[in-house]
């Protein structure tokens, strides 16, 4: 079993996600950089967090064309499994790999904070083993993270059943106040078709060890490892 | 030749900062300023391509890379 984390300029959780994909799950890991056009090798291949390319123009707008996305384009088409997280969850959706486009965020400020999300799926390789109605906590750190579709796109997404997280309070209900960017229907991640590409907006990586405060991230990446473990 | 590019948000979508910006407007005593919509404007400078291609050549661009279909539209002028 093999990881990979692909390095763009200006990736900058690419070491996060790393180290605990290596170091913390014990997973077979290396980086990908964004020029290498294949993920030869790969059993998953992670799109970290950052700012890619100063975040000019759009939001993952200029890595979507970096020659590893057309690798990554057809590793997804076969199957492969994608996880975008953050920076990571934008190029995906650049690529026209998952739905949807992030709009500033509701204040226009930046977030930086932990949010609470609520795990409404566990067909899919990064929360399988998790129980749909589980709350984990993580941060979030983004400016756009405001998830759009119009509303015929969002109820086909729902009814497909590949809304993944949702943005919601600690005991699990949603309200306003704990969807802090305003994303649509408080959706923090979702998958696409096949279940295999998988995009969040919060930081697993970042919450992934006791002494950072809390460690509820860690149960993606040991449901990844574990998934491709099986596989 | 040049071609300007202006990117905008679609109507249905919401723009927090134009709505921002027309906040400040409006407690800057602005009363009659009715909404503001922020976009984007790009000037593409082309070389060796006829008028009717090179329009068409700035399209594609906008349409790939300049624009998101699913959040923003996008209009093409050429001088």
């Amino acid at each position: 079993m093999k990881i990979g984390v692909v390095v763009f300029p200006g990736s900058n959780c690419d070491h996060d996600a790393y180290h605990v994909s290596k170091h913390v799950c014990g997973a077979d890991t290396r980086f990908v950089w964004h020029k290498d056009a294949d993920v030869k090798g790969l059993d998953a291949v992670i799109l970290p967090g950052g700012f890619s390319y100063g975040d000019y123009l759009r939001t993952g707008g200029i890595a979507r064309f970096s020659p590893v996305m057309k690798a990554v384009g057809e590793f997804a088409a076969k199957g492969g499994t994608v996880i975008g997280i953050c920076n990571g969850f934008q190029i995906l959706q650049e690529a026209g790999l998952l739905p949807g486009a992030m709009l500033r965020n509701r204040t226009t400020k930046f977030l930086s904070q932990p949010v609470h999300v609520r795990v409404e799926r566990t067909d899919t390789p990064f929360t399988a083993g998790l129980t749909a109605g589980d709350v984990l906590t993580m941060p979030i750190g983004h400016g756009e993270g405001n998830f759009y579709l119009p509303d015929a796109d969002l109820d086909r997404l729902e009814g497909e059943g590949r809304v993944v997280f949702r943005y919601a309070r600690k005991d699990g209900t949603l309200d306003e106040a704990s969807n802090p960017n305003g994303s649509a229907r408080a959706i923090a991640g979702v998958c696409n078709e096949g279940r295999n590409v998988i995009g969040l907006m919060p930081h697993p990586e970042r919450a992934s060890e006791a002494a950072l405060g809390c460690a509820d991230g860690v149960k993606l990446f040991q449901a990844l490892t574990r998934v491709l473990q099986a596989a | 030749m040049k071609a300007r590019v202006y990117v905008t948000l679609k109507k249905s979508v919401f723009d927090p900062q134009g709505k921002t910006i027309h906040d400040a407007l409006a407690s800057m005593g602005y009363s009659s300023v009715a909404d503001v919509r922020q976009g984007k404007f790009f000037e593409v400078s082309l070389e060796g391509v006829a008028a009717a291609a090179g329009k068409k050549l700035v399209e594609e661009i906008a349409h790939k890379v300049l624009a998101n279909p699913v959040i923003e539209s996008y209009t093409v002028e050429v001088e």
